[in-house]
């Protein structure tokens, strides 16, 4: 039987505040364990939490970009649970009325565009961390009440690929509003996935997976691979599944189950009373949509629109917004309308010094003028392409201007006639045969003796300016 | 509603607390006799009041994105019934 696979995904994000969500205590993950806490994100009894406008505006922010619709009246709740790396006993998060509902996220995966629903984007606190020792646990709280949002998506992607691109996407989004580093192997984004088969065109839902534990893309990725096989395995042998959470080893490539210790969760949420509830009127949202910058989106459509660049090109290039300004800035300093030129640099010659690099188009040491007249040397012909691609390396590498680099290396393409004519000279004297056969009218003769003269100009020569003398002179005489 | 035995069980549970039978007894009572009394608010016709979750008419308290002064970490700890350097210590949770 063939089966379908069904994943929601479950995105934390640390927004990148000055301070923590309900207190002043600045938020510095370098400090030294316990030195970022105060008596309200310590949990103590008669402190009062106060919400940090910043995150709030953060959030929304957020939730605009993935056109969620903000809820005018929301509120946080208690989640109630006990951890030792939940100081209060209670987490700080939003049940029922969460800040936001209702978005999507438009993602491009196996060649398709599919819009993801996004259920709700909810404001939370974070945990404290925990060290594991050989007796104890160790709690340093520096973590604590460091505001996140939950972003939580519909079950609406349906394979391993599917989720890597979504939440490449939300990343990329999110990098635009430059809210959260969205780093994974540093914490500041985490993923749980929901994952669950049904055979191919049943309605319901199959009984679920939740999966922990991944700290890379990649690793979200191999989990739900990993799963997929697993849970096809259950089906085939007939056995049933049950609903359990599952921790990724990513050394071990599989998933474990983690032994159910209480049965259903009880979180028990009620409204804080400590905090007031919030009125996100429409002047409010127009005010922070006034903010957004512009979105991957928006710009992929104006890169289209303005420098006349594939939508696929244009889907490179925004793909990272440092990439994108830099590309932006190299395509306006570049004269004229037509930037078709400099997009096929851009997409060309420089993406690929990045990939062999292994660094961000960026981050590439060069300077955007010098590259502006590097390919200039091209168009007037002053050297080959080819030898513009060996000047770029060496630019990057050693930061020379394009104009010594092509100095020193001898590269100037030879367009001047009276040089050219000697070597033209002596190559019609030694290819006879090759001249009789272009007068009776073969063209690859031509292309022959273009070649004869680039191999004795040591490929200086300028081959366009070459083929058009040979023509002149053996149609003339 | 009816408070029984396994209710309070459940709820003694959820809030780590170790009650003895006649505690058990005792507390189910205790607890039904206050939910009765709580429960004289279900006469009341509220048909025409919103659902609050706030006792006080007020919206978006909201604070500043700057920081204040921290404890110090000696501080922080020094009602810690367990530490180790500047961390808190707690019984080992993961085996
Ligand atoms: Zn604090």
């Amino acid at each position: 039987m063939k089966y379908e696979t069904v994943i929601g995904l479950e995105v934390h994000l640390q927004l990148k505040t000055k301070t923590k969500a309900f207190c002043g205590c600045a938020i510095d993950f370098g400090k030294i364990p316990n030195s970022g806490v105060c008596p309200v994100c310590l949990g103590f009894p008669g402190a009062l939490p106060v919400y940090n406008k910043e995150a709030l505006s953060s959030a929304i922010k957020v939730a605009l970009a993935f056109s969620c619709q903000i809820q005018e009246y929301t509120k946080f709740d208690r989640k109630n649970y006990f951890y030792p790396d939940l100081p209060k006993n209670y987490q700080i998060s939003q049940f029922d009325l969460p800040l936001s509902r209702n978005g999507y996220l438009d993602i491009f995966s196996e060649n398709k565009a599919k819009r993801i629903g996004i259920t709700r984007v909810h404001l939370e606190e974070d945990a404290g961390k925990l060290i594991h020792e050989l007796n104890a646990s160790l709690v340093d709280f520096n973590r604590a009440g460091v505001p996140l949002l939950e972003v939580v998506s519909e079950p609406d992607l349906n394979s391993p690929q599917e989720a890597f691109d979504y939440l490449t996407g939300l990343k990329n989004i999110i990098e635009y509003l430059d809210v959260s580093d969205c780093d994974m192997e540093k914490g500041s984004l985490r993923c749980d996935a929901n994952i669950s088969l049904r055979p191919e065109g049943a309605k319901e839902l199959g009984v679920k997976a939740e999966l922990k534990n991944m700290n890379s893309f990649k690793g979200v990725k191999d989990a739900l691979v990993f799963e997929v096989s697993r849970q096809t395995e259950l089906f085939e042998a007939g056995q049933t599944m049950v609903q359990e959470t599952r921790l990724w080893d990513a050394d071990k490539g599989l998933t474990i189950s983690m032994r159910n210790k209480e049965g259903a969760k009880d979180y028990r949420y009620f409204p804080d009373p400590d905090l007031t509830v919030f009125i996100i009127d429409q002047p409010m949202v127009s005010q922070i949509k006034a903010q957004l910058p512009e979105l991957p989106r928006e710009k992929m459509r104006r890169f289209t629109q303005d420098y006349g660049l594939s939508e696929y090109d244009a889907k490179i290039l925004v793909s990272s917004k440092k990439d994108a300004q830099f590309a932006e800035e190299c395509i306006q300093r570049y004269p004229g309308k037509d930037k078709k030129n400099i997009v096929n640099w851009l997409i060309g010659p420089l993406l690929s010094e990045a990939n062999f690099r292994k660094s961000n188009l960026h981050e590439l040491t060069i300077n955007r003028d010098e590259l502006i007249s590097l390919i200039g040397f091209v168009e007037d012909q002053s050297i080959s392409l080819l030898s513009a691609k060996l000047v770029l390396t060496q630019m990057i590498d050693s930061q020379k201007p394009a104009v010594v680099i092509i100095k020193e290396n001898n590269m100037l393409q030879i367009s001047d006639t009276v040089e050219l004519t000697q070597i033209i000279t002596a190559v019609i004297q030694e290819n006879e045969k090759s001249v009789s056969s272009f007068r009776a009218g073969k063209i690859n003769a031509l292309m022959f003796l273009v070649g004869q003269v680039m191999k004795k100009s040591a490929g200086k020569a300028n081959p366009k300016v070459v083929g058009e003398l040979i023509k002149r002179r053996l149609t003339d005489a | 509603m009816s408070i029984d035995k396994k209710t309070v069980k459940d709820v003694a549970h959820l809030a780590r607390i170790e009650l003895q039978a006649n505690e058990l007894e005792k507390l189910s009572r205790q607890l039904q006799d206050i939910l009765g009394f709580i429960d004289q608010l279900s006469t009341l016709d509220i048909e025409q009041v919103k659902p609050a979750s706030h006792i006080l008419p007020i919206n978006n308290v909201l604070r500043e994105d700057k920081p204040h002064v921290c404890l110090t970490p000696d501080k922080a700890l020094e009602n810690a019934p367990s530490k180790n350097g500047n961390f808190f210590s707690v019984p080992k949770i993961i085996e």
